[in-house]
């Protein structure tokens, strides 16, 4: 019983920790992208779609890691290009993504899909209860872990890191000693864009093997909220995720037992304690303010 | 000093014809400039005569539309601060270009190509900062350290670049006296081992100490080149402005001292921010008729005081005194009213609202002091205008057009006219925080003339400054501030500048402390 609720609790943390990952990068750089809810939903539609169509569960995965790219490019060249609001523009862009995979999707509503398929790591998967719940599991669950190990080795560890970190605290600093802010910053996006592409396809491929419209149901949210909770940094991102994977899925077993609670309160659940979390990560102002990137959403255009 | 042989065969930098252009403005046109191997050069001009355009240049970060540069005799193209750093062109920014999140190593290994393994940099970089008496600890975080160590790590950063030239820009606005000192012996070192520095300064008298040939631009023109150590500040100032420079005095006048007008008794306040500073137990009467000025290095607690008797940040009430009632939980408004005024440090943004025209930004702070500029809830325009007229020939406000957008106008201008707007008013208390920050010669001795004559008419003035040579200039009673605490406002007569950067480093929290 205790295995089988790991599982669900690794299933349902997986897409908010790809998604949150993706997005610590992109503001470790400065930039404030809200947009994670619409680029996911789009990974969800599109690798659904092309999984189906071609039967290859790899190729859709591949498609909505490119969605969620072309997605974040086009906010990309309008926050770091034309210097669009980037409040503004991250809330089209999830609204956007919405509209849009509704009418993609709606072919595809009802129609069974894709199962992505477990991955039993040789000799560990037979370790007794470790094994099973961490190395049975399918490609994009190792991914989310290789994701966390990089990145964080990554930002702390490594010259690009360093950049990255440098130009979301300082890009008049940056732009002075040389470093080119708006390509680094276009990069940290698109890598934004790809995790929130791929977290949206574990929703469609792995997590409920189907579309359904609106499917991501404010994860995307979930996932912007995870990286402030973590105050930008990438293990304690993976706390927060499988916390809340934990708490959403207390919801689905506690329906089961049959406890006297409205169901609703419980579906609720996760976001109440998203508001509850911020509400006392704020509380700490020192921690956060000494680890929020300083040029967190503030538009930047070099004097040349 | 070494008498510079500028016949050509030392020259490391040749700058011919450099042009650049922003739109309507000739920023630099067709500069020549010379800089010979270990010489000292101070590049000297107002606010707006192109310095700072001309090193950007030098240093890769703007592109001149016309004109060459030659290093070491061959004709170079510095496409961007990377390339500057190859040729051994260092920088050491005004505004720092530190990342405040990152520490000294991270900061260091940003500017250097190849840094290398981050714990045989930190050695490194202990060893040259021991070496050059600049000492650092690589470990500590930018945010935590106070201004002069900033400026250090950006010096070691470009020692650690083995510069040939290194380009400073208003190095010594940040540092007490005895880190000057310090610096200059640093900076002097390096030209006996062959550096270039190229020294951009407002400092008058340091340029003499310590430079070896200066350069004057007026206008984004070379106008005189001249050697600093046969010239006064005063004629130094001059060739600067293009005319005599008017001598603000304090001690010709004898002020008559009356009533106490601003009165702090025991102001004390927690810091609201990790980044901000407490005040602790600050005591001082300002009395009619006398200038104070507050010194002290940037980040003491300026910003905090100012806050605190603006009404910006509410205190006890006993703890703000205007003209005897107490006013600490009053807002601004009423203490406008009770003939207070304030001039906050940042003139864009705080002081005024960028996109605001000025007769606009002026019913901003004197729509409630009597000036009839709003009745029955309407704002007058005619009144506002008739008062921007006033202000702007008082105080020699220049403008383009009639009542333009506060952003449009220059650093200098935009001062006179927020200051102006304040003094126009005759106010009973008088709060001013940087007066003449950035602010040419010619426009700072107008707005101190204009301080002290308003203390003279019974007013009490409250100069916050980290300008030395402005606070010897204008004060009756000097006190420093230093981490919150204030010293005793001794006469201007018995300090010294020795004795304010003692208090500077410390010496004031000591005697906070005590009292």
């Amino acid at each position: 019983m205790f295995e089988a609720v790991l599982l669900t609790v690794i299933t349902a943390a997986t897409p908010l920790l790809i998604a949150a990952i993706g997005e610590l990068v992109v503001e470790r750089s400065g930039v404030l992208n809200l947009g994670v809810e619409g680029m996911m939903i789009m990974g969800a539609v599109i690798g659904f779609a092309i999984a189906n169509q071609t039967g290859s569960g790899t190729l859709g995965v591949v498609a909505a890691i490119v969605a969620g790219m072309a997605m974040s490019a086009l906010f990309g060249f309008l926050v770091l290009v034309l210097v669009t609001n980037q409040v503004a523009t991250g809330l089209a862009l999830t609204i956007l993504g919405i509209g849009l995979s509704g009418m993609i999707g709606e072919a595809y509503i009802g129609v069974p899909g894709l199962d992505l398929p477990q991955l039993y790591i040789p000799g560990l998967s037979e370790i007794p209860f470790i094994g099973p719940v961490f190395f049975q599991q399918d490609a994009i669950v190792y991914m989310s872990f290789a994701l966390v190990a990089i990145v964080a080795y990554g930002l702390f560890r490594t010259r690009v890191g360093l950049v990255l970190r440098a130009v979301g605290d300082n890009h008049g600093s940056a732009h002075a000693l040389g470093y080119s802010v708006i390509k680094i910053r276009f990069a940290a996006v698109l890598f934004g864009g790809a995790c929130a592409g791929l977290a949206g396809a574990y929703m469609s491929l792995a997590y409920t093997p189907q579309w359904v419209e609106n499917m991501t149901a404010g994860r995307g949210w979930i996932a912007l909220a995870l990286v402030v909770f973590s105050s930008w940094l990438p293990l304690r991102v993976v706390v927060g995720a499988y916390l809340f994977g934990a708490v959403s899925v207390l919801n689905l077993h506690a329906q089961a037992v049959e406890l006297d609670i409205p169901s609703q309160l419980l579906s609720s659940l996760p976001y109440l304690a998203t508001i509850l979390v911020l509400v006392l990560i704020s509380a700490n102002r020192r921690l956060t303010l000494v680890n929020t990137p300083a040029c967190l959403g503030k538009p930047f255009v070099p004097d040349r | 000093m070494v008498q510079q042989d500028r016949s050509g065969k030392d020259t490391l930098l040749d700058a011919r014809g450099l042009t650049k252009r922003f739109g309507d403005i000739l920023a630099n046109d067709r500069v020549d400039l010379i800089i010979n191997k270990g010489e000292i050069h101070a590049l000297l001009g107002e606010n707006g005569a192109g310095k700072s355009t001309l090193v950007k240049m030098f240093y890769g970060s703007l592109e001149p539309d016309a004109g060459e540069i030659h290093w070491d005799g061959a004709k170079v193209n510095i496409g961007n601060p990377a390339a500057a750093r190859e040729l051994g062109i260092g920088m050491v920014f005004q505004h720092f270009s530190l990342f405040e999140a990152l520490n000294v190593v991270e900061n260091i290994a940003l500017a250097l190509p190849n840094p290398g393994n981050m714990t045989d940099l930190a050695n490194r970089i202990e060893t040259v900062s021991r070496d050059y008496g600049l000492p650092l600890n690589p470990t500590d975080i930018v945010a935590d350290l106070p201004v002069g160590i900033r400026q250090r790590i950006e010096i070691v950063r470009c020692l650690l670049q083995e510069p040939r030239l290194i380009i400073m820009d208003e190095p010594t606005s940040v540092l007490t006296p005895q880190e000057a000192d310090q610096l200059f012996l640093t900076l002097q070192r390096l030209a006996q081992e062959g550096c270039a520095v190229l020294y951009i300064s407002h400092r008058l008298e340091e340029v003499q100490r310590i430079c070896h040939h200066a350069t004057i631009l007026r206008h984004g023109q070379v106008v005189r080149e001249c050697d600093p150590t046969k010239e006064t500040p005063a004629s130094l100032a001059s060739m600067m402005v293009g005319a005599d420079v008017a001598s603000v005095s304090a001690s010709e006048q004898k002020p008559e001292i009356g009533e106490i007008r601003l009165g702090l008794k025991n102001l004390s306040a927690k810091a609201a921010t990790p980044f901000a500073t407490a005040l602790n137990n600050i005591s001082m009467d300002l009395r009619a008729g006398e200038v104070v000025a507050v010194a002290g290095v940037a980040g003491n607690g300026q910003g905090e005081l100012f806050d605190a008797i603006s009404g910006e940040m509410r205190v006890s009430p006993e703890m703000v005194q205007i003209d005897g009632i107490p006013s600490g939980t009053r807002n601004i408004t009423w203490r406008r009213r009770q003939g207070a005024a304030f001039v906050p440090e940042e003139r864009l943004g705080h002081g005024a609202v960028p996109g605001m025209k000025l007769s606009q930004n002026i019913v901003l702070t004197r729509h409630s002091t009597g000036d009839k500029l709003v009745g029955a809830g309407f704002v007058s325009d005619a009144q506002a205008g008739l008062m921007e007229q006033r202000i702007k020939q008082t105080f020699d406000v220049r403008m383009s057009h009639d009542d333009p957008e506060a952003r449009s106008l220059s650093g200098g201008n935009l001062q006179k006219f927020v200051v102006g707007r304040e003094l126009d008013r005759k106010p009973g208390v008088l709060v001013v925080n940087q007066p003449t920050w950035g602010v040419d010669a010619g426009a700072a001795a107008l707005i101190r003339q204009a301080l002290i004559d308003l203390a003279r008419s019974g007013s009490a003035v409250l100069v916050i400054s980290q300008d030395l040579d402005e606070i010897f200039e204008i004060a009756d009673r000097i006190a420093v501030i230093s981490r919150g605490y204030l010293s005793v406002a001794e006469p201007a007569a018995d300090m010294t500048r020795e004795r304010v950067g003692l208090l500077m480093a410390g010496g004031a929290e000591t005697q906070g402390e005590v009292a």
